[in-house]
């Protein structure tokens, strides 16, 4: 089972190398809309207790069809593309709040999804675990499709600290947002519970003034 | 300065902000269950915290519980060895649980009104997406990730940004046959499945506050599928009713002068503001892979002009269905009444008095799932049992079930579900499965006739 396999590109890492200020990679297109959670990693998969292993199931559906073959259409099955920046069309990440969809695309070997828009509670659990959801304009987004599909060796550099994009044959710098705070957080490979385990006290305060009716 | 609801419960929240974007948001409220939790759990283990407000936190045991024998230990080694694990974390961190078989279990949804743990003007947390179902009562009520749901036990605090409002009015008197799930379904159709991104949404309108709690919940809970962060009601008097009705013995003085405050004041701005009408809404059903693309149930499936997309198409393959098809008359294989959109006991009754002394059709197997053991037990007492088991309903014990089907509780592939539930993805409700979201009312008209089928015609002939 394991050989089929073959384009998983799980990379184990530890907290400290998941964080980062530069990325340069070949990007992997998706261009579909819409795409929810329950796509990214089926419900079936989530009787897992611990973070790891999500990867072997990412968009598992569309890998494999349903007598677990390899389905050679879909995007992660074709060798032509790879990297470590998956690009999606709008709307990416709807439907269920379950944060393994982010775990399953970190795990396999994102560090960056670039889409036009995000689903809100994929985009909070995407920087809470240091994959990068960058938002482009529509405009940018067809950009960056037809420039992988003129080349899929497309070379993209991401640059958090500027907050800017730019790749291959293309004289124009994107620049994009992204909360201070959580920008901090992704370059510093900061925690936000350790951050709110350290403001216990203040919590403390407000909490013993705070009436619950 | 005047204000939106939402603004009034969020400011209370706010214990400090971060920068101009992001604040630490007090949670009142904290549900668990046991798929978005272990690895929270583990991680307060690791740091050596402690749960930080455990009065604060409630548990159950929902999306893997088997529907059938649930007295028997669960067959699956993995959904049992997910529930066993929230019993250890629970005991552990000393959270309160309704595990299986507790005479309180249900999903998480379901069983947090019904506790009378949600109240107006809370803010309410769980690592589930339906969250948005507790605005029904005026909260704001919002679906986390797990590293939030961390947050949350490690402080009773979420780092959140204050999203963008928006209002949606309904005014109007609804025609027989449309019910709550109806209106909720034309809203997302019209809006589109990201219409909301970024929002939290509050309904408002005579429409709105001529429904019951039930109702509201209905609607609150779908907020999420136009990809709204919440949605809520602004509490009134069926809501006060409601709340006090949990604990009639409670001094509710104080309480109450807070509830009334909680409304959206006269000339408060939204970033956005929808009206609708509720003459135009009639019994809804969706065609395609997510829950916008619905349609009235008489309609046919839009155009290839209007749905041309490569994500449209592979929808449309995936139901079998064509552009311009009508789905009137297609021939159904399932149907499905159950999950945290309409598993309450009023959804119940509904069916009941519609299917009472009649019979589904032979092609058709239906199960009626119970949001709570509470809803089971009020549905026995009211003898809504014997009536929907006549008419050829399986009645089957509480939880998600075939919702997500991370349970026995699947649908084949390739066969035609009707449901009541809220998300018609591709193979949520199993691989290759057709879900068809409707009303239980409309999901009831169906299973009789064994086709989809318009209530709306069965009720003229009644
Ligand atoms: S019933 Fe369905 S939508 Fe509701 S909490 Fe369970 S799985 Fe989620």
């Amino acid at each position: 089972m394991r050989s089929q396999w073959k384009n998983y590109r799980r990379k184990k890492r530890n907290r400290d190398s998941m964080k980062f200020t530069q990325i340069k990679s070949t990007a992997v297109p998706l261009p579909m809309e819409d795409i929810d959670t329950d796509q990214i990693i089926p419900a079936r998969f989530l009787k897992s207790t611990s973070r790891e292993g999500f990867g072997e199931n990412l968009f598992r559906d569309w890998r494999y069809h349903t007598e677990n073959t390899q389905n050679p259409d879909f995007i992660l099955n074709n060798e032509n593309f790879s990297g470590s920046i998956l690009v999606a069309g709008k709307n990416f990440g709807c439907g269920s709040s379950r944060e393994h969809a982010a775990w399953a695309i970190k795990d396999y070997g994102f560090d960056v999804v670039i889409s036009s828009f995000f689903a809100d509670i994929f985009k909070n659990n995407a920087l809470n675990n240091q994959l990068l959801p960058l938002t482009v304009s529509p405009y940018v987004l067809d950009q960056i499709f037809n420039a992988i599909e003129e080349n899929t060796q497309t070379s993209f550099e991401i640059n958090l600290e500027e907050q800017t994009l730019k790749w291959q044959n293309s004289s124009d710098i994107i620049t994009f947002e992204i909360d201070p705070f959580k920008k901090h957080c992704i370059i510093n490979g900061m925690d936000t519970i350790d951050f709110l385990i350290s403001k216990r006290d203040a919590i403390k305060t407000f909490e013993n003034e705070h009436v619950v009716y | 300065m005047t204000k939106t609801l939402f603004d009034k419960i969020w400011e209370r929240h706010v214990v400090e902000n971060i920068d101009d974007k992001q604040v630490i948001l007090y949670i009142d409220q904290h549900y668990i269950h046991e798929v978005t939790s272990p690895q929270a759990f583990d991680g307060l283990r690791k740091r050596k915290v402690k749960l930080f407000n455990k009065a604060r936190t409630l548990a159950t045991a929902d999306h893997n519980v088997p529907t059938k024998d649930q007295h028997l230990p669960i067959k699956d080694p993995l959904s049992r060895k997910q529930v066993e694990m929230l019993s250890t974390n629970c005991r552990e961190f000393e959270v309160e649980l309704f595990g299986l078989n507790d005479p309180n279990q249900g999903i998480v949804h379901v069983i947090g009104p019904e506790q009378g743990k949600t109240r107006p003007g809370m803010t309410i947390v769980c690592g589930d997406s339906h969250t948005s179902t507790h605005g029904a009562f005026g909260c704001i009520a919002f679906g986390i990730g797990t590293s939030e749901v961390e947050q949350v036990l490690a402080s009773q605090c979420v780092i959140q940004s204050k999203p963008k409002q928006m209002r949606i009015n309904v005014e109007g008197e609804l025609s027989p046959g449309v019910t709550a799930k109806d209106i909720i379904l034309y809203i997302i159709a019209k809006l589109g499945v990201g219409g909301a991104t970024g929002h939290f949404v509050e309904y408002a309108g005579e429409t709105i506050e001529s429904l019951s709690m039930e109702a509201r919940m209905t609607i609150c809970n779908m907020s999420i599928e136009m990809g709204a962060r919440g949605g809520l009601i602004a509490p009134d008097k069926h809501t006060l009713a409601y709340v006090k009705s949990k604990f009639p013995n409670e001094n509710w003085e104080e309480s109450e002068k807070y509830y009334n405050s909680l409304f959206t004041d006269d000339d408060a701005r939204f970033d956005v503001e929808y009206n609708f009408m509720a003459k135009d809404i009639a019994p809804m059903i969706t065609y395609g892979t997510n829950p916008g693309m619905g349609i009235k149930i008489d309609g046919t499936v839009p155009t290839k002009e209007k749905l041309s997309s490569a994500s449209s198409m592979q929808a449309l393959e995936y139901m079998g269905l064509v552009h311009e098809q009508k789905i009137i008359d297609l021939p159904i294989d399932y149907v499905f009444i159950g999950s945290c959109t309409n598993s309450r006991i009023e959804d119940l009754r509904q069916v009941a008095k519609y299917v009472q002394g009649k019979k589904i059709a032979s092609n058709v197997k239906a199960i009626v799932v119970p949001g709570s053991h509470k809803v089971s037990e009020q549905a026995k007492e009211e003898g809504l049992d014997l009536i929907l088991e006549n008419a050829g309903f399986e009645l089957r014990g509480p939880g998600c079930s075939a919702c997500l089907g991370m349970n026995e509780d699947k649908i084949p592939s390739g066969k035609y579900c009707v449901s009541t539930s809220n998300r018609n993805f591709e193979g949520r409700q199993g691989p290759g499965a057709r879900t068809l979201l409707a009303s239980p009312l409309t999901a009831a008209a169906c299973a009789l006739n064994g086709k989809i089928t318009d209530v709306r015609k069965e009720i003229e002939t009644v």
